[in-house]
């Protein structure tokens, strides 16, 4: 079967419906499927849940779809980078679903593994933990969370073959793996597309069965904090 | 002489010993890293790396290279990366030995409050919440009082909590407490204070 597309629009093309629940690879603006993004906006698809570690920014990445206003809800550890977001949050028009940021993690990798729920302590006694089971492992505390099941991922990685093996770069794999692994069908961007055998199959970071589509692209890959040291400090 | 950021962060750096892998939170726990010494310590972002550099020469800053507190960074030679699932796998899992982390309340119990203010802009959670239920040793570094002078360290928490009994230390510019059974114990005044000021500017329990 033929993985590689054309264009974003083309790989997302017969998969998109009003309501869907999305998970979104990426932290901060750091490996963020951007041009899926983008095809997204374009489509026009609304009423979208999307999971994600965070929301974009202004005018960049998941903010894009924001200022659309395509998400009905947004599931996600921290969104302190956006304006809009917060606008549209307090007025009322977009929900917000909190989660620590390795039960979301853990969460998209428990759907990808065909786990329905799971327990943790991570927010025992907290806000996090209201309304949902608790249960006492050699005598502490733990949380019932559920995995999430999504309609598609959204993921960018750096390279793949044509077979769908990815390869991550730097700290950029960072949410791209459990969201690629929670969706029915999973379209990934990359930077290259290699032939098949060009990638070491020992490196190989996520395997191609969890990859339906695949697209190149050129990515603007923006930085949020640039910081930096004088070269006389080196 | 209450200590200030750095020397708050020098006696933080105090904590940590050869071989530990630890998490740094944003805020005066970043500069921890500036006092390790020779001290061989991993640090982990939980973006996805252990074995995190320092800030890059200018120029040659790197999009796919960036830390929790989303600020570019550098590799080491020891770095290895990772997805977010197997970062607080390893965060929940007991294997870093360490967080320290900033706070806006702590209480006598170990009880910790640092991600939200109600009626004020609420940014999220981030790691915290795993952070301080997964990790060896919560050691809690910030300011003994509010801008009002008001103690951060209370009989209960006013804010809603990051986690329950987590908080192991709290270093604050006034000196060192342990949270231990009944209440907090001094265990170092920071030079020229004295216990009985640490007492004054507390509102939990000093036992």
């Amino acid at each position: 079967m033929k993985k590689v597309y054309g264009s974003a629009s083309e790989a997302l093309d017969g998969l998109l419906h009003d309501g869907m629940l999305i998970a979104a690879g990426g932290f901060g603006l750091c490996g963020i499927p951007e041009l899926l993004i983008d095809a997204l906006v374009e489509s026009g698809v609304k009423d979208l849940t999307v999971a994600s570690n965070n929301a974009g920014v202004d005018g960049f990445g998941l903010g894009k779809l924001l200022e659309t206003r395509q998400i009905r809800k947004m599931m996600s550890s921290y969104v302190g980078e956006n304006a809009e977001f917060m606008r549209q949050y307090l007025s009322g028009e977009l929900e917000l679903e909190f989660n620590p940021q390795g039960t979301l993690a853990e969460r998209m990798r428990a759907g990808g593994a065909g786990i329905p729920g799971f327990y943790t302590k991570t927010g025992v006694g907290t806000q996090i933990a209201e309304g949902k089971e608790v249960k006492q492992f050699r005598g502490e505390d733990y949380i019932l969370e559920e995995g999430i099941f999504a309609d598609i991922s959204i993921v960018k990685a750096w390279k793949a073959d044509d077979t769908g093996n990815l390869v991550f770069r730097k700290t950029a794999r960072n949410f791209n793996p459990p969201a690629a692994m929670c969706g029915k069908v999973c379209i990934v961007e990359v930077e290259e597309i290699v032939e098949r055998g060009a990638l070491d199959p020992d490196h190989i970071h996520l395997p191609g069965i969890y990859v339906h589509r695949i697209i190149q692209g050129q990515h603007e890959k923006r930085i949020e904090q640039r910081t930096v040291r004088k070269r006389e400090e080196a | 002489m209450p200590w200030d950021r750095n020397q708050m962060a020098e006696r933080a750096a105090q904590e940590l010993e050869d071989g530990m892998y630890v998490n740094l939170g944003i805020g005066i726990p970043t500069l921890v890293a500036n006092y390790v010494g020779d001290k061989d310590i991993t640090l982990q972002s939980e973006n996805g790396m252990l074995g995190m550099g320092p800030f890059p020469i200018e120029g040659e800053e790197d999009p796919d290279l960036i830390n929790a507190g989303k600020q570019t960074i550098t590799e080491l030679a020891r770095t290895s990366y990772f997805d977010s699932a197997t970062s607080f796998g390893m965060i929940r899992g007991g294997k870093i030995a360490a967080a320290i982390l900033g706070a806006m309340e702590v209480a006598e119990n170990g009880d910790l409050a640092n991600w939200m203010i109600p009626g004020k802009l609420v940014k999220g959670m981030g790691g915290a919440m795993d952070l301080v239920a997964g990790v060896g040793r919560v050691v809690v570094v910030m300011d003994h009082q509010n801008k009002h002078g008001d103690s951060k360290l209370l009989k209960q928490c006013t804010l809603p909590l990051t986690g329950t009994g987590v908080v192991d230390r709290i270093i604050t510019n006034l000196g060192v407490l342990d949270v231990v059974d009944g209440g907090l114990k001094i265990v170092e005044c920071a030079d020229g204070v004295t216990e009985d000021e640490i007492r004054a500017a507390t509102e939990a329990t000093v036992v």
